[in-house]
């Protein structure tokens, strides 16, 4: 397995590890790229599920959303961001990433939002507003916390979908880890590519398991008996 | 794009109709067959888990990390051993549809009613009887939910195995943003997704064909 032999060499390599090129610099890249496209599209996609989960309207769109969502594929999206930011003379690397991961996030976060606020009981919401509660808190302080492990369920996949996604940006000169998989192929280095490869799958599941242990801590205090 | 070039060249989509059919083609083939030893393996590993309840944690505990291991990043594993190969493609799109297949068929073979199964054992079926007679068919509608996803999954994920020298569709993507050139991608994105309607729409056609009773209700 010389292959395995590369990768730990290439992983244990410090020079690997220093300067604007290193393995810490992408890390932190890949995190800040796929933060702020999760973050973008939750501004756009949380105050309309909630709303719509509020009101009950719009059922239809809400879940259709996501399957929508599933059909686009991730390099195609790509393709369309590079247009849309060169278009907006934003160049190449970050924001075609960003207009490519931010449509990826918003489907799963849409659709679990919804359903959150839909499947909180509806004779706690009426007590609530017989208790003189506005329609704001009921939704402040009866639908969203009592819907929060559903509504974090979605932004855990729409997260891990966009750390794994973000690895094609590096395809529109993009940093983050994608360039060791980029540049390994392109080059033929293998330890590179695999180091890369590593490193991505590892910063997925280790996206998975914390929003895993923070949808566990979130779970309302007076649900966890019921459960 | 270029200033002056124009979102889309009619005239270059003609030039190369048989080149995008050929792309259609292998991209329908690359989505069959991983779809197909999918759905094998999910169907093994699925009724291993019905018949003994322990192995169900492990198992969508494994195609879970498999699932969630980026698609590039897969495929760049693999590289060293199955090389830029449809085997390298294959092993990628297979494990992605996995946990998606195995979710809905034991979802759906646990869902059957247990009146249902405790009738057609009053009625002498054995177990492996009531397995393929009546929890199967009636699962089928569960199934086949799971399949339409996995196979919607799969076409967008054929388009990222370009990078691998496999991709339909894909590699006209791959080929825009190298060459910046528009008429490329619009093709490449809009064909794959246009392959997906296509073949979710068919699968609901065939779907619907093989399980008469769900219209009734």
């Amino acid at each position: 397995m010389t292959a395995l032999g590369d990768l730990f060499r290439w992983l244990t390599d410090p020079t690997n590890w220093q300067g604007s090129h290193g393995i810490p610099v992408r890390v932190f890249e890949h995190i800040e790229l796929s933060g702020i496209s999760v973050l973008i599209a939750l501004v756009i996609a949380l105050p309309i599920a909630l709303y719509l989960g509020h009101t009950g309207r719009g059922g239809f769109i809400a879940i259709n959303v996501a399957n929508v969502g599933r059909a686009l594929p991730s390099l195609a999206l790509l393709a369309f961001g590079l247009v849309i930011a060169i278009a907006l003379g934003l160049g190449l690397g970050f924001w075609p990433t960003v207009f490519a991961l931010v449509p990826l996030a918003i489907p799963p976060i849409v659709t679990n939002a919804y359903v959150a606020i839909r499947e909180v009981d509806r004779d706690v919401v009426e007590a609530a507003r017989g208790m003189g509660l506005s329609e704001t808190g009921i939704l402040r302080s009866i639908e969203v916390p009592l819907g929060l492990p559903i509504i974090l369920s979605g932004i855990r996949t729409a997260a891990v979908n966009v750390v794994a996604t973000a690895t094609l940006g590096a395809l529109v000169a993009g940093g983050a880890l994608g360039r060791f998989i980029v540049d390994g192929l392109a080059l033929q280095e293998y330890d590179q590519l695999m180091g890369g490869a590593l490193l991505v799958a590892l910063l997925a599941i280790a996206t998975e398991v914390s929003f895993a242990a923070l949808e566990r801590a979130t779970v309302p205090p007076g649900m966890v008996a019921i459960r | 794009m270029t200033p002056g070039e124009p979102l889309v060249r009619w005239d270059w989509i003609a030039s190369h109709a048989a080149d995008i059919g050929q792309r259609i083609g292998e991209h329908l083939e690359l989505t069959v067959i991983a779809v197909m030893v999918g759905f094998l393996i999910a169907f093994v590993l699925s009724l291993l888990a019905l018949r003994v309840p322990r192995l169900y944690g492990p198992i969508t505990w494994t195609t879970g990390i498999l699932y969630t291991i980026p698609s590039l990043a897969l495929f760049a594993l693999l590289i060293p051993y199955t090389g830029l190969s449809l085997l390298s493609a294959e092993i990628g799109l297979v494990s992605y549809t996995l946990l998606i297949l195995i979710r809905n068929i034991v979802a759906g073979v646990r869902g059957v009613p247990v009146e249902v199964r405790d009738a057609a054992r009053g009625m002498g079926y054995t177990e492996r009887q009531i397995l393929w007679r009546v929890e199967l068919p009636l699962a089928l509608a569960v199934i086949f939910a799971g399949i339409r996803v996995a196979t919607i999954t799969t076409i967008g994920l054929v388009t990222v195995t370009a990078l691998i020298g496999q991709g339909g569709m894909g590699y006209f993507i791959l080929l825009g943003i190298q060459l910046f050139f528009s008429t490329a991608l619009i093709v490449g994105a809009l064909g794959s997704v246009l392959l997906a309607v296509l073949a979710d729409g068919t699968l609901v056609l065939v779907q619907r064909a093989l399980t008469p009773w769900t219209r009734a209700g």
